[in-house]
């Protein structure tokens, strides 16, 4: 039986957390849940990952910054990252790509839409 | 969405009040010349994360106005406008609507529409820059829930609006007749919160003034929370992107979509796990930014508490076995306990300190109430608080809160004088109230300080000789200001909605003394009061005096005993009916023979014989006679009631160093029970 995929889920909000592990773990991922930008960080340099998942308005680092570090650190350069944005706007589309993003999401998010997504990533 | 929301909405709401509180305390603390930029920020954020979190789960009236909120305060931090007392006002006035709407949704309470409505209209009319109305329209339309971005109640592929209708807390049958009457609108499905409430998603055709008016003949469509939901994705962008095209990442993934929706929809009916929304554990700093945490159970860290305190007491079981042993002989083994006792003192006092919670937990919800009510007054204050961070135990924290509020309430409504009184006695036109918290040894002293017109001696007296109680004219000021305590002492001339209907005091004072704590006030006429409460860290723990009688030893919390002496049998006299008194310095005390109370058979019944513990509760002395002092130590309390049941004259329990348990003596009801003398009985 292979292990379970991990993902990496970063938002400062609780209950969004709680939302996005629920739905993940459900679609038979592990998921490992982060609440800003360095903690993420953190727990990528110590752990392997899969997929990344970052909101984008978070106090200190937002996420665009975060992805940015992310895809500075060794192993990091190809692993899919998926932006939440409540803001659909080309603008941030375009700044997400430039950041080194895989993706984006828009919040609020369907955990179906969500599962979808993930899956054409990491299967 | 095919996944219940409900479960997570309690994390939300909890989320949801924290930053509320945010977002007012930075509000209050903004400088509208000079405004913090990081400030303004966070209070951007918490917008706009409340704003997310309620889109997320459909609560679409709060959406509505956090969206013009968070887009002002966009607007403000940006520097594209300027913020003035209007706006800070406005954002007040929203968050309390805001706290309102949330409300609604957790416990189905009654939303005023038209606070919602009016608040809608002053954060719009800042919106285009023009000035501010504040009352409300006349015939207010009720306000459509229409969240202003990309969630139009649009109607799907059908012509059908999507509607999602929560009803407050009526009876089945009711649920029933209403189900029955809106399915015929369309299709119809029944949910139920978390509250037991019921929840109706509705697909029609029809318009939500429909839906009222059909809801309207079974109960008051004010009670009802209507949301548009609809088709979550806006008609033309889709909701998701990926840059590049996906290679499959493996072989066997195929036809992924349809998957994932059935897992989901199985998911739903396994969720058997409850989650456990506790309370956090320790509290950020007041304003120093990170800080993590994590939230925790009351329940577990009691549990711990209480499992530390077994371990407290085995360890001084320990200490008491080995104190018996040859020091030479047993040298490693001491040193060990010895090891061991430190180990166990400092495991006690941390995990103590996790029950603790810094002060501000009940300062935070001073400035906001000190503004609105001298607004009301027509007074001007200034409210500062000292030592926020000061730590208390969580469970005498939420009790001083009631309290406290009375006390500052007081000060404002009584306390400081109106502007033009303050003007022509010199002082400062806006008065000042100061709410302190410091440790002081074993204990937190909290006052709450005015510079306002102090107590009013005369009329204090005046007002307790009406009641009819025991005062003299050269009473010392301390004695004259605890006469306010006394019940139904009000010299207020005027009973406001506020205070001066004279059940306040004596319910403080009481609060204050059932949680081990002491009261006092200072004042002087023309410069202010304060008043002054002395409470213990923590109930857990006691200093205490053992006492023995017979074959019992009994514990007396040290803070109710003023001394210990042995009476000479001169100075012990019988009263005819009232039992015997002590003469100790020039006061006649009440004795109180502890064998008597509890028919214990003691070494001597003799005062001369034994040791008479002076005790001191509300106010009231006496003299409490035991056979000897044992010692004085440090106990870890035992609840008696949840392990045994409530027994009078016991406040608690506790095991001691030789594993017998011993009983803690419950003073206050002692003293009370025990019968008062008068002066004018004291003949003989």
């Amino acid at each position: 039986m292979t292990t379970a995929k991990t993902i990496l889920t970063v938002d400062d909000s609780g209950s969004l957390r709680q939302m996005l592990s629920f739905t993940l773990k459900d679609a038979g991922y592990s998921v490992i849940e982060a609440v800003d930008g360095n903690d993420g960080l953190e727990k990528a340099r110590s752990q392997t990952v899969d997929l990344v998942l970052t909101d984008q308005n978070m106090p200190g680092m937002d996420g665009l910054s975060f992805i940015r570090a992310l895809r500075g650190m060794k192993n990091y350069k190809s692993v899919p990252i998926l932006m939440l944005t409540t803001e659909s706007g080309d603008d941030m589309k375009a700044q997400g790509r430039a950041a080194g993003a895989s993706g984006w999401l828009v919040k609020p998010f369907d955990p179906a839409r969500l599962t979808e997504v993930v899956r054409k990533l990491i299967g | 969405m095919t996944i219940d929301m409900s479960q997570f909405y309690q994390v939300f709401f909890d989320e949801a009040d924290e930053l509320l509180a945010e977002m007012e305390k930075l509000l209050l603390a903004l400088d509208v010349s000079a405004p913090d930029s990081e400030d303004l920020n966070a209070i951007f954020r918490a917008a706009h994360s409340i704003k997310g979190g309620a889109a997320t789960f459909g609560f679409a009236d709060i959406t509505e106005v956090t969206h013009v909120l968070e887009s002002l305060l966009d607007r403000i931090r940006k520097g594209e406008m300027a913020l003035t007392a209007e706006h800070v006002d406005a954002f007040l006035a929203s968050k309390d609507v805001l706290a309102m709407l949330m409300n609604g949704h957790r416990h189905g309470e009654a939303v005023d529409h038209d606070a919602v409505l009016s608040v809608s209209k002053r954060l719009n009319a800042l919106q285009e820059g023009g000035p501010v109305a504040a009352a409300p329209a006349a015939a207010a339309p009720r306000p459509e829930a229409e969240p202003a971005e990309k969630h139009a109640p649009m109607a799907d592929a059908d012509g059908n609006f999507h509607f999602r209708i929560e009803l407050p807390a009526v009876s089945q049958k009711d649920v029933d007749a209403l189900a029955a009457e809106l399915g015929l609108m369309g299709a119809l499905t029944r949910d139920a919160l978390s509250d037991q409430r019921a929840v109706f998603n509705l697909a029609t055709s029809e318009s939500q003034e429909t839906i009222v008016a059909i809801c309207a003949f079974v109960l008051d469509p004010d009670a009802l929370t209507i949301t548009s939901t609809g088709p979550s994705a806006p008609a033309a962008a889709p909701d998701y992107g990926l840059y590049e095209q996906v290679q499959q990442a493996q072989p066997a993934a195929d036809a992924a979509a349809p998957e994932p929706v059935a897992k989901a929809e199985a998911a739903a009916a396994s969720v058997g796990e409850t989650r456990n929304y506790g309370r956090r554990a320790t509290d950020k700093e007041g304003g120093n930014g990170e800080s993590s945490s994590i939230r925790v159970s009351v329940e577990k860290v009691d549990q711990l508490i209480n499992l530390v305190g077994e371990l407290v007491i085995t360890q001084a079981m320990i200490d008491q076995r080995i104190g018996a042993l040859d020091p030479l002989l047993h040298e490693r083994l001491m040193n060990s306990a010895n090891q061991l006792a430190r180990n166990t003192r400092d495991l006690q006092e941390a995990v103590m300190s996790i029950r603790m919670m810094p002060m501000d937990y009940v300062f935070s919800r001073f400035p906001r109430m000190v503004r609105d009510l001298a607004g009301k007054l027509g007074k001007k204050v200034e409210f500062v608080t000292r030592g926020a961070a000061t730590e208390l135990d969580k469970g005498l924290i939420e009790r001083i809160v009631d309290p406290l509020t009375h006390l500052v309430r007081n000060s404002v409504d009584h306390g400081v004088e109106m502007p033009e009184k303050r003007r022509a006695a010199g002082k400062n036109e806006a008065g000042r109230l100061i709410l302190s918290a410091a440790h002081q040894g074993g204990n937190i002293v909290i006052e709450v300080t005015d510079d306002g017109g102090g107590l009013d001696r005369e009329r204090i007296l005046a007002k307790a000789r009406q009641n009819g109680l025991p005062v003299s004219d050269t009473m010392p000021d301390a004695d004259v200001w605890q006469l306010i305590f006394a019940p139904g002492f009000s010299t207020a001339e005027v009973v406001t909605d506020v205070s001066g209907r004279g059940v306040g005091m004596d319910v403080v004072k009481r609060n204050i003394t059932a949680m081990g704590g002491v009261v006092d006030i200072r004042s002087v006429p023309g410069s202010g009061t304060t008043i002054s409460i002395s409470l213990p860290l923590t109930l857990a723990i006691l200093d205490g005096m053992l006492i023995k009688v017979g074959e019992e030893i009994y514990i007396l919390p040290l803070g109710y005993v003023i001394e210990s002496l042995q009476p000479a049998s001169v100075d012990v006299k019988e009263i005819a009916g009232q039992g015997k008194v002590v003469k100790v310095r020039e006061e006649y005390l009440q004795l109180i023979p502890l064998w008597q109370i509890f028919a214990i058979e003691p070494k001597s019944a003799d005062p001369s014989q034994g040791i008479l513990v002076i005790l001191e509760s509300e106010g009231k002395k006496a003299a409490l006679l035991v056979d000897s002092l044992v010692g004085q130590q440090q106990v870890v309390v035992k609840n008696l009631e949840s392990n045994f049941r409530k027994v009078a004259g016991i406040s608690g329990a506790t095991i001691l160093g030789d594993g017998g348990v011993s009983l803690i003596l419950d003073v206050a009801a002692l003293l009370r029970s025990s019968r008062q003398l008068n002066a004018d009985t004291m003949c003989f």
